[in-house]
């Protein structure tokens, strides 16, 4: 005879998880629950909270890689629990960093030897790369100045507005000044002839960025050594130029070899690229690359001394997984040099088609050069019903993340649309967006115009004007007050600093 | 009929890796290779190599985490190709980060209303939440002085000399002074009275350590900050205090809740811990509370505004993966309390167990507490024979990876192993490790002493050139490897001396 027992807790084992109490229960968001739960619980709660994330492939606004191969993942997984900086017991995984330093190092065209070990190191992102280039600038000239008995109190630095937000952290956080060259309508770079004109003694460097965040243009950085090399000879200040090549680092090589932005420009001392953008690794790994010892302050670089090899380090993070860097080792001897420069020129097809697709649409303005990172940032022709920002959001419908984001100064007055063209994002995919624009403007063009502040006033000054003055329905109410808000917002916050 | 080709590469797709061409060529090491190459045998070649590093679950010198649930695995799989930074993308994932901090936050008594959200962030590691606590202290310190008209260009940071060595990058980096409490034979911590001694109207905060690096001992957090409170009631300072918890931080709570250590201490106005240490995550995740809005000046705050919600954002990274991050809550609403408390409870009997069957060897003293982080760290009674240098590199041979330390000033002449339980260290392994340690002990005291056969062909030599004083000089030959032992001995303690920086 069997006795049915109404213990609960009897039962966990069989039940399956959508049939269990945990799914019943409200899980503590501030603080930690008093109890264990079954562990296939937790990972289906966590996985469909999870399934209300925007999905990564369709994320146009990013840069950052959304898909690497299996063979890859399955390296990546197997490495998730080696923590990269226990050298002495990884050394194979520490080797493996240091011949992608190499291979970048050579990439740019460093001046190395045969021989030399290039200088340079594995970084979480271009923020960590910069802060570290940031730094060997500010100790170099501090020591200059040290030396010629200056003030060394006041360090700035030239570049120009168009900037992403990790400079201002920089700037911030180790107090350099941060002196930006404004844009104007047309011109969405920093002038090379406007930053070497504010360079002044206390500028520790000129940052140059190949690969605009923006519209993916890249920057005269031939030019600006020329103007720079100039100056320096005349003030004797001896200004050195760094390459923000977060984006265009691992493009410009491909696709267009002849273009001197790099180490073959002699003022350029330091250069840092994203491993997790063009590199074609998952976000987590940036390099930052010096053109030799001497630019390198020693007194910045802990010596870690094991007995048969000197390890130096200079990195703000310690401890951190390994496996971004086994997987950009991986890249870089699959793909090699033709892999890149396929995908790249891929890439560069699909952009083609894309901005193909939208001007024929007759609505947009094209404001990407067809030379640069492979995006197509283009804005409204006519912005006066309808604004960048509503196309954006009928768009997220569709499941497509597109940004639509304002210039920064003094420009702000453009906003655009930005479709970044990754290593996933194939043809299909962009006849597919094509059609689905199309789509949303026809919506639009069906819709009330937006109504601006100006035709809600109530022309109540009796002779003085005839206005118009319209019943505002609720749904106008709310969408004038949110596009309202949504720009004073946008003006505080800075939505050029997102990647 | 067949006609057979002989163009290259028309089979390659048959072939095995091993048997393709690949693995017979050498791959560049300095420069990007020319072509692209099969993705099979760009796997197998970096697998294989990848199979000389040391394995990492028996890496006992880390305290960080090994091991995870499958089930974790899969969601961090799933993760990998989330961009953290994209708030606006993923905002289920940035939903996560804070519902973590404000987990954190409450297990470390943060004093907040119900309501109030709790001010911390994830980074990459305990090394970054370091920085950005003291980039903190730093800015309310130059706030201050320039208020009081006071000079602010040189502020210090008082520490015990036994901190790991992201606390020197930040102040080399910050341009920070670093002013360290020497330790001393016996006390490895840093001394309270001490520190509060080296206290002066330039110091930005105090940093104690919950959990040494290299004992785990926990530091008397409650004493310095009642040294402190009077000290500041006498000179009207207001000098705070950080907690590095990087590893006690998910211990205390949980072995020791009645330790008063955390927020519940006035001065304390900010925590850091590893969620990559005993909060059993992989590597990449720290997290960095402060006690109240207060204590976070606003100008280091990044604001990204999206309509309805404001972000606030205080890293020194951007763009990184969010697997780490996701683990963590699975980890906080797997185990919940109870589950933390018993791995814990389980950690400190294997620490135990471990310390006991090495104590039994009767070779060895044990340098660690009981109460702390759980590890065991023992030295050896006598080093004239051999030092705990070699017994390390010998336990290699077993495929244990044993560290052997050098303590900091003052106490660099005393050397110490040391071994970390970790989560996933099992009583079975903790038995084996005692068995391997007496094999490598009875081994070595079988080989002749390098250092006596060294020190004696250096005396016989000199004995013997003053005896033999006129021709017919009898010199002992040192031999080869008499020499080189003493060059390798002479050359590993001057190297090891250098070696205290390492987590």
């Amino acid at each position: 005879m069997v006795l049915s027992k109404t213990a609960s807790e009897s039962d966990v084992s069989v039940h399956s998880t959508f049939a269990s109490r945990y799914v019943r229960t409200s899980l503590p968001r501030f603080r930690m629950p008093e109890n264990s739960i079954p562990k296939e619980a937790a990972y289906q709660i966590i996985n469909d909270e999870l399934m209300l994330d925007g999905n990564p492939r369709l994320n146009l606004a990013s840069f950052v890689t959304t898909w690497m191969e299996p063979e890859c993942d399955k390296l990546m997984m197997a490495s998730i629990n080696k923590n990269y900086v226990d050298m002495d017991e990884y050394p194979v995984t520490t080797e493996l960093q240091n011949r992608c330093v190499n291979m970048i190092a050579h990439l740019f065209n460093a001046p190395l030897e045969e021989s030399e070990p290039a200088v340079g190191v594995g970084t979480v992102g271009s923020s960590e790369a910069i802060m570290l280039a940031g730094l060997a600038f500010k100790r170099k000239w501090q020591n200059k100045r040290k030396a010629e008995g200056k003030p060394h109190d006041k360090p700035n630095i030239v570049t120009g507005a168009n900037v992403q937000v990790c400079w201002e952290k920089f700037a911030r956080y180790f107090e350099v000044e941060l002196k930006e060259v404004k844009l104007r309508e047309d011109y969405f770079v920093m002038d090379p002839e406007k930053a070497v004109e504010m360079v002044d003694e206390n500028t520790i460097c000129v940052a140059a960025i190949l690969g605009s965040t923006l519209n993916g243009e890249f920057e005269d950085v031939k030019l600006l050594n020329d103007l720079l090399a100039e100056k320096n000879s005349k003030t004797g200040w001896d200004t050195p130029i760094h390459v923000d090549a977060a984006s265009g680092g691992f493009i410009a090589p491909f696709l267009y070899p002849e273009l001197e932005w790099d180490f073959r420009l002699k003022l350029v001392k330091s250069i840092n690229v994203s491993g997790h953008k063009y590199g074609l690794v998952y976000a987590g790994i940036g390099w930052v690359i010096w053109r030799s010892k001497e630019d390198l302050p020693e007194e910045l670089i802990f010596h870690i001394n094991y007995l048969g090899a000197d390890q130096p380090t200079f990195t703000l993070n310690f401890s951190k997984g390994s496996s971004q860097v086994i997987a950009q080792y991986y890249q870089l001897i699959r793909l090699g040099f033709e892999g890149y420069r396929n995908i790249m020129e891929n890439c560069r097809e699909n952009m083609q088609v894309l901005k193909e697709g939208l001007e024929n649409t007759g609505r947009f303005n094209i404001v990407s050069k067809d030379n640069g990172v492979p995006l197509v940032a283009f804005s409204l022709k006519d912005s006066r019903r309808h604004d960048e920002f509503e196309v954006s959001d009928y768009l997220r419908r569709f499941g497509w993340i597109v940004p639509a984001y304002t210039m920064p100064p003094d420009a702000q007055h453009v906003t655009v649309l930005r479709v970044v063209i990754r290593e996933d994002f194939s043809r299909t995919l962009a006849e597919r967006l094509v059609v689905d624009i199309r789509k949303v403007l026809h919506e639009l063009d069906g819709l009330p115009a937006k109504i601006t502040p100006k035709t809600a006033v109530d022309g109540g000054e009796a002779g003085k004007s005839v206005t118009v003055v319209s019943k505002k329905s609720d749904i106008e109410t709310q969408r004038e007050i949110t596009t309202v808000w949504r720009k004073f917002v946008l003006e505080r916050k800075k939505m050029n600093g997102v990647c | 009929m067949v006609i057979t080709t002989t163009t290259p590469g028309s089979d390659e797709h048959i072939c095995s890796t091993f048997a393709s061409r690949y693995v017979r060529t050498p791959l560049p090491k300095f420069k990007m290779p020319e072509q692209a190459i099969p993705k099979e045998a760009a796997y197998q070649i970096i697998n294989d190599e990848l199979l000389l590093d040391g394995i990492p679950r028996l890496n006992l010198a880390s305290f960080v985490t090994t091991w995870m649930e499958p089930e974790c695995d899969k969601l961090i799989m799933a993760s990998l190709n989330k961009n953290y930074v994209d708030m606006d993308e993923y905002p289920v994932t940035t939903e996560l980060q804070n519902r973590c901090v404000n987990m954190i936050a409450h297990l470390f008594n943060a004093p907040f209303g119900e309501t109030e959200t709790a001010v911390g962030v994830g980074t990459v590691g305990s090394s970054e939440a370091i920085m950005l606590a003291g980039l903190a202290f730093k800015r309310k310190w130059q706030a201050r002085r320039k208020l009081e008209g006071k000079p602010y260009d040189k502020p210090n940071i008082v520490t015990g000399a036994n901190v790991q060595v992201c606390w020197e990058k930040f102040a080399r980096y910050f341009e920070v002074e670093l002013k360290e409490v020497k330790l001393s034979e016996g006390y490895y911590v840093m001394d309270p009275v001490k520190a509060a001694e080296m206290v002066d109207e330039n110091t930005i905060c105090v940093a104690a350590i919950l959990g040494s690096t290299l004992t785990g001992e926990f530091e008397n957090v409650k004493l310095l900050n009642e040294l402190l409170v009077k000290k500041n009631k006498e000179t009207g300072w207001d000098t705070p205090i950080h907690v590095d918890a990087a590893s006690g931080g998910f211990i205390a709570p949980f072995l020791h809740p009645e330790l008063e250590w955390d927020f519940r201490l006035p001065l304390v106005k900010s925590i850091n811990v590893s969620g990559h240490k005993y909060g059993l995550v992989y590597a990449g995740v720290g997290w960095v509370i402060w006690r109240s809005k207060e204590d976070l000046p606003d100008e280091l705050v990044f604001h990204i505004n999206y309509l309805g919600s404001d972000q606030p954002t205080f890293t020194l990274n951007f763009s990184k993966g969010s697997s780490q991050i996701i683990a963590q809550y699975y980890q906080f609403i797997r185990l919940g309390f109870e589950g933390y408390k018993n791995i814990m409870e389980n950690c400190t009997e294997n620490a135990r167990m471990l310390k006991e069957g090495i104590e039994k060897t009767g070779r060895f003293d044990i340098v660690s507490k009981d109460v702390g982080v759980p590890l065991v760290a023992f030295s050896l009674k006598d080093s004239s024979k051999y030092t705990v240098f070699q017994i390390s590199e010998n336990l290699r041979r077993f495929g244990w990876i044993v560290p052997a330390y050098t303590m900091p000033p003052n106490a660099e002449h005393i050397a110490v192993l040391r071994v970390v339980i970790r989560e996933d260290f099992s009583r079975t392994l903790a038995e084996r490790l005692v068995t391997d340690i007496d094999r490598v002990l009875k081994e070595m005291d079988e080989v002749p002493s390098s250092h006596v056969s060294a020190k004696a062909a250096h005396v016989t030599t000199t004995v013997d050139e003053t005896q033999d004083g006129n021709g017919g000089r009898k010199r002992v030959e040192k031999s080869v490897r008499e020499t080189q032992e003493e060059v390798i001995n002479t050359w590993r303690r001057f190297v090891a001396s250098k070696r205290t920086g390492v987590c």
